[in-house]
């Protein structure tokens, strides 16, 4: 379904990524890893348009993503979330899921009143475990709410691939496991990226895994694979594996 | 508590938010209606000057306090609109226009003869500033040109209108403008029955405009303007272009603009490049950031009572307005950055 082919990305002569080739088939849910600056942001980037690579293909579904603006590679069916969790604090919860949801209406349609909420909302608003929030404007969620916010964003715009960049990051145990929980579901019907630092994390939800490092793909496999490589855990600090792969970044 | 129960809940206090907000719309009208029997001609004929000026800055509040596009030159679109008007008025009188055989001109130049039919000069008036709007739009969204970028270069545009009326002295009658308007359709413009009427015309324009502005402000397309104000680049990845939505705010906003000023000329009986530079302009951004950007009421609120207080002051003090105008400014962007509304919204809710 995805593949990237030789990309590379040079910032100002700083080698971002140096030739990633990867392959996500249909129906997978696929972990990305890797130290601080492996490239693995700079790789979702890429693939949504918001970087655009120095050489290399983006093959999806038969098209090539190299060169589109954002917005029409979401129009393909490519969605993603941000680190950072941006969501539009001045509107309500409902509202951010609606406009996430309306993006194929044209823009005539869109100047009609809302009436109502639409199936895809209120899918992603129970999915996502936010309906008593609804009315709420989204400024006043916590950090872990406004993830959850934006990965059903993400939901309510039924994308065929979802890229996740850190949906865990500054989360509590509790959310992440309610996150671990949304996770499994959603993977359960879509093709999932997910971007993760976190090794407890990982080892929980993943079960395939690509392995960045200094902007090449070091390594492939499941789980037990990847934490078992003697490279991986030189990356990881040179630490012991149980250190480095077991216990968290 | 399930779901249908909060959508109730919602549902009913939004009925009593409506009889409680239906008080001012009903307070406002009835002003409105009442004010030919309250002043004399001169202050109904300034009154319905503000209401003009409440028109352009309808438009401010939707392109800047929704969209966040700050524009320094709604006076363009707003002179297209005055000088579509004025020619029409001027060719209306028959033969040649005064200022044309001042300046030698002896024959009617071809660009005019169009504007002899009332509806040809005011679907120019508002479909022109419309169409600049979306070709500049288009220009600069899409090259992701925003924030003090956006405004210096709206802000050029006025400017540079202004230097291409004053050089076509035979064409547009050059630093004075046009003026002397005698009819409009058959009606005496120096007639106080024709001013009253043309007061209820503005008024009756400027409600609609507002009911329509509120309208898209609550759609989606306006909860949609928000999020581009917010997260111009949040919002492409949620597979919109805010090129193409920001493009269409601000040709609204020029329409309006523009039909502000065809309203602007009978009423006022002059177009002239000094109303229509970056000064004018700057004062109504500076009159909508008063009345409170954010919302609609605000930046119509803020052009009538920035109007009100500069004839008010420069009555008294002939130079001193422009201080006032910088002092207040700068107070209420500092104490109350959501101007006259959001002070009233914190007084409601305290």
């Amino acid at each position: 379904m995805l593949e990237l082919r030789d990309i590379q990305v040079d910032f100002d002569g700083f080698k971002a990524l140096g030739g990633v080739d990867l392959t996500v088939a249909e129906g997978e849910l696929r972990f990305l890893i890797g130290p601080n600056g492996a490239g693995k942001t700079t790789l979702i980037d890429v693939i949504t348009g918001l970087t655009r690579p120095t050489s290399g293909t983006v093959g999806f579904d038969g098209h090539d993503l190299v060169g589109r603006k954002e917005h029409h590679i979401v129009r393909l069916g490519v969605g993603r979330t941000f680190q950072t969790a941006v969501v539009f604090e001045e509107l309500t919860v409902l509202e951010n899921l609606d406009l996430a949801a309306s993006f194929r209406k044209p823009l005539w349609s869109l100047m009609r009143q809302r009436k109502g909420v639409t199936e895809a909302v209120e899918e992603a608003l129970s999915r996502t475990g936010l309906e008593e929030l609804a009315e709420r404007s989204a400024g006043v969620l916590s950090h872990g709410q406004r993830q959850w916010l934006e990965i059903g964003m993400l939901l309510a715009q039924r994308p065929r691939l979802l890229l996740l960049d850190e949906p865990v990051a500054g989360m509590s145990r509790e959310e992440r496991e309610r996150t671990g929980e949304l996770l499994t579901g959603i993977a359960r019907d879509h093709t999932v990226i997910v971007v993760e630092h976190d090794m407890e994390f990982l080892r929980r939800y993943a079960s395939q895994v690509t392995v960045l490092h200094e902007g090449k793909v070091l390594t492939e496999g499941s789980v037990d694979q990847v934490r078992a490589d003697p490279r991986v855990q030189e990356v990881y600090l040179g630490r012991r594996a149980s250190d480095a792969v077991g216990t968290g970044s | 508590m399930n779901k249908t129960d909060v959508m109730n809940k919602a549902d009913v206090m939004k009925k009593a938010d409506v009889m409680k907000k239906a008080i001012y719309p009903i307070l406002v009208g009835l002003l409105v209606v009442a004010a030919p029997f309250l002043m004399d001609a001169f202050r109904l004929n300034l009154l319905a000057k503000y209401l003009c000026f409440a028109i352009v800055a309808l438009g401010i509040g939707l392109a800047w306090g929704q969209g966040g596009m700050l524009t320094l030159g709604q006076g363009v679109f707003f002179g297209l609109g005055g000088y579509s008007m004025a020619m029409y008025l001027k060719l209306q009188e028959g033969g040649l226009p005064d200022f044309m055989v001042w300046s030698g001109v002896e024959k009617l130049p071809a660009l005019w003869t169009p504007f002899a039919n009332p509806v040809f000069a005011l679907a120019t008036a508002i479909l022109g500033p419309m169409l600049l709007a979306t070709l500049l739009g288009l220009l600069v969204f899409r090259q992701r040109v925003r924030g003090a970028y956006f405004a210096i270069l709206t802000q050029a545009l006025a400017a540079a209108l202004v230097i291409l009326l004053v050089g076509q002295q035979g064409l547009t009658g050059g630093t004075n403008g046009m003026t002397n308007f005698y009819d409009l359709f058959a009606w005496d413009l120096a007639e106080d029955s024709t001013q009253r009427g043309l007061y209820f015309v503005v008024a009756v324009v400027l409600a609609l405009l507002y009911l329509g502005a509120r309208q898209l402000v609550r759609s989606r397309y306006g909860r949609l303007l928000v999020a581009v104000r917010d997260g111009e680049d949040r919002v492409r990845f949620l597979g919109y272009d805010p090129a193409t939505v920001k493009t269409v705010t601000f040709a609204i906003s020029a329409g309006m603009a523009g039909l502000a000023g065809a309203l602007f000329v009978p009423v006022v009986g002059i177009i002239s490049p000094a109303l229509l530079g970056v000064v004018p302009s700057l004062e109504l951004v500076v009159a909508v950031a008063v009345g409170g950007r954010y919302a609609l009421a605000g930046a119509v609120l803020g052009a009538v009572v920035m109007g009100y207080a500069k004839t008010a002051f420069s009555e008294q003090f002939a130079d001193g307005w422009l201080y006032l105008q910088g002092a207040l400014f700068i107070l209420v962007m500092t104490l109350a950055p959501k101007g006259i509304m959001g002070v009233i919204k914190r007084a409601r809710t305290a």
